[in-house]
Formats: structure tokens, sequence, C-alpha cells
């Protein structure tokens, strides 16, 4: 075991119940790297939802609450406003922060608030074996679309961006070093951070969203089919973190507002103008 | 309770805002919620006092939001509630379930109003007497308190802070919109309580409060001491389910608190809870003779109706019953030692609610050797003393009419 996988991980906890080639044990690894770049472990509480990618904190040290389907976020959120001088970090997945959390991610971007929330996009309900999520591509065949998923994909770098989220970035697998940067950035960020990590699920997902079973493939996939997005760049769509006019994902850092007031900074601030004493 | 001293006030308070101040003096530094009428003036409350406090406070998306940011708050060191009615503590159920399996203290206000669904936002039931024992899926035992005036809208609010530390659960506080919205004069306290969070024995679960460098795994699925998942293994998670039962249901006599008046040598009781309990308590002083006050308007209604030519208007003498009163405080667990305890001399108990007939089931499976009767009331009206009364005479058989004006 490396120096790292010491430091971090709970040994009586191994094995994963990660599938062989699941994209979870890099995104793992990354946000350890993040945590160790800014040497703040003893400061890092972790909560997930329920959920393949929620199982990822679970088998770190730290303190984790490993909540219900959906809620991650919202109980991060008491966790927070109870420790505002800590750093919680969430991870959740595709279905588990857009579909049943939806409600929750909308107004926890509203309010800028300080959590680090890693979303694990592989395009499926994994863990149930494989139906139809809100990222899956129009006409994937899933157990609940076998005549190919008629919604289109929700975008939710784009939904955050459009509401108070003042770090949002996308990456994929097939890059861990810049996902180990970025959840470092939305760690050291005072606001609502939000990291899409774009994952493969080889076993429930492989062949259907990515017409490839090899994990090694799907994340070569990945390289050909994204594009690295420079903030100031021109967006040949207009729409950051919209697909570009090859139809090729945009990855990268999207928004990064570092002066954006913070939501318990402006509680703090309304409170003393009310002469309420802390 | 040995409450730490502080000076003793007098104010006349709502019910919701006596809550809010038990809540406070109890140590609750975290309160989430979202407006839901009758319990609003919880949280209208809790949005200026709990920052005042050093506390934090969140007005959330959903009801379902608040019940999980409370657990969250209580991982991070800060006693926590949130408030709630119907449709909102129907969303809370999961989040009920989460904190029972993962035992996060917790309290839950549930100012009941009337349903099914919407059901009626402005007037008070106890329909929700098994939803806050049997609310969330799987096996889990809960600790539920019924105050029944705006004093004990206050003291239970603290014993509910004190419970959930103690056998590490969460506490609802099954209130309703009569004892929510009456005005009393209570007596509260200044300064606070210092309700320990002490580590517990009976408890299976990671108890440290998060980080002290302990480590802890919160999880909802069942698990071992550490945290770890044994939703997968049989038999551990068998074991799991009775410890997790056994730590409430081990210990119902430290938990159960029922009040009686007129039990000595009764031959009739009223069981009742919640603002029920308040009429019933009229009942017995009616028939024992003891002056009330508060029972004079009943007699007024009469005399109108005798002004306003109603011929025969009668009232009857209930003097004869030997009534007594047993409140329930602690509706869940079912305090079944006490109550037969307590019910030893009489043979009939009757059982007013605010619902369709619930909790009297209860009182008759603990009760077998006795008639108890159930005195359903739906609408959103609480049962008057006079009704009471006159049901224990049509069960008692005994119809002793006399004429007011004749």
């Amino acid at each position: 075991m490396n120096k790292l996988y010491e430091k971090y991980i709970k040994k009586e906890s191994l094995p994963t119940l990660f599938c062989p080639g699941c994209g979870n044990g890099i995104i793992q690894i990354a946000a350890m790297e993040a945590m160790e770049k800014l040497n703040c472990k003893d400061d890092v509480a972790c909560v997930s939802g329920i959920g393949c990618s929620s199982w990822i904190p679970c088998y770190y040290k730290l303190d984790v609450i490993h909540t219900m389907h959906g809620r991650a976020i919202a109980f991060a959120e008491g966790l927070k406003l109870s420790r505002p001088d800590k750093k919680i970090m969430v991870f959740t997945g595709d279905g588990d922060c857009m579909a049943i959390g939806g409600n929750h991610l909308l107004h926890a971007a509203q309010r800028n608030i300080d959590l680090t929330v890693v979303m694990v996009n592989n395009y499926i309900y994994g863990m149930t074996g494989g139906q139809k999520s809100p990222t899956t591509p129009v006409g994937a065949k899933t157990k609940t679309s076998p005549y190919g998923c008629i919604d289109e994909p929700m975008n939710a770098c784009k939904l955050v961006m459009s509401l108070g989220a003042s770090y949002v970035a996308r990456w994929t697998t097939a890059h861990p070093i810049q996902l180990a940067k970025a959840i470092a950035e939305g760690l050291d960020h005072k606001g609502f951070s939000f990291i899409e990590v774009l994952s493969q699920c080889p076993v429930q997902a492989g062949k259907n969203v990515w017409g490839e079973k090899e994990p090694a493939k799907i994340m070569e996939k990945y390289k050909e089919s994204t594009y690295l997005y420079k903030i100031g760049s021109d967006d040949p769509t207009g729409a950051v973190a919209e697909k570009n006019a090859e139809g090729k994902i945009p990855i990268g850092l999207f928004k990064h507002e570092q002066n954006a007031k913070e939501y318990l900074e402006r509680v703090e601030e309304k409170l003393a103008q009310s002469g309420i004493a802390r | 309770m040995a409450a730490k001293p502080g000076k003793l006030n007098e104010v006349v308070l709502q019910g919701n805002e006596a809550c809010t101040k038990g809540a406070l003096y109890a140590g609750c530094r975290f309160f989430a919620g979202y407006p839901i009428t009758p319990s609003t003036e919880i949280i209208e409350m809790m949005s200026g006092e709990m920052q005042k406090a050093g506390g934090a406070f969140i007005q959330m998306e959903d009801e379902i939001g608040s019940a999980c940011a409370i657990i969250g708050a209580r991982w991070g060191g800060n006693k926590a509630m949130t408030a709630t009615s119907g449709p909102g503590y129907t969303l809370m159920q999961e989040a009920i379930g989460f904190a029972a399996v993962t035992e996060t203290p917790i309290v839950i206000v549930n100012v009941q109003r009337g349903g099914p669904s919407t059901g009626q936002p402005t007037l008070s039931s106890q329909q929700d007497i098994y939803q806050a024992r049997y609310g969330s899926h799987g096996d889990y035992e809960i600790i539920v308190l019924a105050p029944s005036s705006v004093q004990e809208m206050y003291d239970f609010t603290i014993k509910a802070f004190e419970l959930a530390e103690q056998f590490r659960t969460p506490v609802i506080l099954l209130a309703d919109e009569v004892v929510g919205h009456m005005r009393e004069k209570i007596t509260i306290r200044d300064g606070g309580k210092e309700i320990k969070s002490e580590k517990q024995k009976y408890v299976v679960s990671p108890q440290a409060d998060f980080f002290q460098g302990e480590f802890t795994t919160v999880e909802g699925q069942l698990h071992d001491e550490q945290g770890r998942r044994i939703g997968h293994m049989a038999q551990r998670s068998g074991e799991f389910i009775y410890n997790l039962n056994k730590k409430i249901t081990d210990n119902v006599d430290l938990i159960s608190d029922i009040s009686t008046y007129c039990m000595e040598d009764a031959d009739v009781a009223i069981v009742s809870y919640g603002s029920v309990a308040r009429p019933s308590l009229n009942a017995v002083k009616h028939a024992r003779g003891i002056k009330d006050d508060r029972l004079a308007p009943k007699f007024k209604i009469v005399k109108d109706l005798v002004k306003r030519g109603v011929k025969k208007t009668i009232e009857t003498d209930y003097s004869h019953l030997k009534v007594g009163l047993v409140k329930i405080n602690t509706v869940w667990p079912f305090p079944e030692k006490l109550l037969k305890q307590v019910t030893q001399r009489v043979d009939t108990v009757i059982v007013p609610e605010m619902n369709v007939g619930k909790y009297s089931r209860e009182v008759e499976r603990v009760l077998k050797d006795k008639r108890v009767i159930s005195m359903s009331k739906c609408g959103g009206e609480i049962h008057t003393p006079i009704e009471i009364l006159d049901k224990i005479l049509e069960v008692t058989g005994i119809d002793e009419e006399v004429n007011l004006d004749e």
C-alpha cells in the first residue's frame, strides 16, 4: 500500500465494492491527492448520497455521512452551518444529484454555500443494474429505455452555473491529474464548488452509452470526444459547458468567481447590519 | 429533570412560541425548517432567535431537506430541531428512519393538522399518532411525547432533547393545532440547560461527533460499531435490528411518563393524550364537583339555549360518576406497565381522540380484561367535557336526567 493510501484509506474496510474497471477508484485517489495537496485532511468531512459513487468516501479515514438517496447536499448544508470552519466535500452521482436530489442541488448552488460537490457522471443508474439516468444520451438503450432513451440529457455544469455556483469545472477519469487539481481548487474555494467527473461504468452502461465495454477504451473515447475549454476563449456554441460545433464536450474550468459572496458570509453580514452580536 | 437553576419568569406565550423557547433553553443551536400551517410560528421565531443565541438557522427548500440538514448539523456537534405539520411530516419520514438507524439524536416537532393529504391546514387532529410511531419503513422504535398545554410545549421540548441524547434516537414532539396555537400563562427559565451528549452503552453505531479525529462513519445501511456495512449479512443484520429496538423496549420504564387525576377511587378512566387531555380533565373535574372557572362558558351556552326558546334544555347530573383521568405524556413507546398499574381498579376505559380511534386499539391490546371504549372525533374540533361525560353515561348505562327549567 502506498503512503497516500496508508494515510487516507481504512484498510479494514477494503476491498471496495466497485466493479473491475469502474472510474470510482480514480476519483477516490484524485480527492485524496487534493486533500494532501492542501494538507487539510483534519478539516475535511465527507457526505454522500446513494449510488455507486456515494461509496467513494466510505473508505476514507475521515468523518463521513453516507446518507439517503438524493439528500447528500442537504445533510452537508446542515453540517457546514454547524461547523463553518470546516471543509465539507460531497460525493454524488448523476441520478443522486440531478434526479432525486435536484431540488437540493438548485438551492445549494443558488445560496453559494461553501461545499465542494464532486458529481460522478457515469450516465447510468449503475447500482440498480443499468437504468436510464438524467444524463443518459438520447437513443441509448438501457434497462428502462429498451427502445432508446427519449429525454434530452441534463447538463449539470450549465445548470449550476446559471444559479449561484462560483466554482464549476468538468473533467473525466482520463484526466486524473487535472481532476485532483480541480478538487483541490474546489476545496480551497470559498463558495459552492461543483466538479463534474465524466466516469465509466463498463458493466452496466458500456456498450449502450459508449459503444465500448473496455474501460480503457471508454477512457480513450473521453480523450477523443472532449476539448479543453478556457475561460475567456471564444465559445463556438455560445453556451459554456455545451458541446461545440464538432460535437465535442468541453472540459476544464468553466467558472471561478473568487469575489462572489458565500452564503455564511452574507448571513454574518446581515446579522452584523442588524446589530446582532455573535 | 435536574434543571440548571435559572430565574423563573411567568409569561404568556403561544404553544409554538413556548416550544421554541424550550428548544433554545435545552441548548438547541441549529434549526432548519420550511413554513407550514399550523407550525409556522416555530420557524418564524427561530429565524429571529436562533442566531441571537449563537446558533444557525436555515430555511430549506423543503421538509426533506430540513430533516436531513438537522441530522448533518447534529453530527457537527449542534443540538438540532425542525418543526412541521401534516404533509411536511410525511416528507420527513425517510430521514427519521435514517436518524433511527444511525442513532442520531434529533428533535422533530409535528404540530398536527387534519389529513389525509392537504386535509385541514388550519384545524386540529391527532391523526398522526401511528405515523409518529410507524412512519418510516423498517423496524425501529422511537420516542414520542404529546404535550397538552403551553407549559408542556415548553417542558416536553426540553425533555425531548434530553431523551434524544440519552437514547441516541430521534424524538418526536407530537403536538397539535390546539396546543400549538393557544396562549397560556407559563413559567419559563432564564439561561440554558446543559444536556450532556455522553457516550451511551446501548448504542450499536459510532457516536463520536465529527472533527474529533475519531473518523466516524455514519452509515444508513445496517452497520457494525465502526459504521461498516453489514446489510448483506443476514445474521449480523438480524442482531443489529434487535439491538436497535431493544435500546428503547428495554428502557420503557425509564422513558414512560403518565399523569393521573382522581384515579384513586375511579371506576371509569379516561385515557387521553395531547390536547384532548384538556377536556378530559375538565370532564373529571365536572363530574367530581371540582370547581373550574373554565367550565363556566359551557353553562352559559345552556342558558342561552333557554333564552332562545329551546323548550327542553336539560342539564345532566354526572355527580355519581367516579371518573378519573390517565394522561399519557410519552405516547410511544407505549407505557404498558404504567397504564396497567394505574387502571387496576377501573372496569371501563374511555379513549377520546381526534382521529378515527387509533390509540384506543393499543389501549385495548394492553387492557384486555377491561371494557375499552373508543371515542373518536374527526373534523377538527376537540371533544367537549360534556361530550365525554355523556359518552361515559351512555356506556355505563346510568342515565339520570334532571330538567333544567321544570
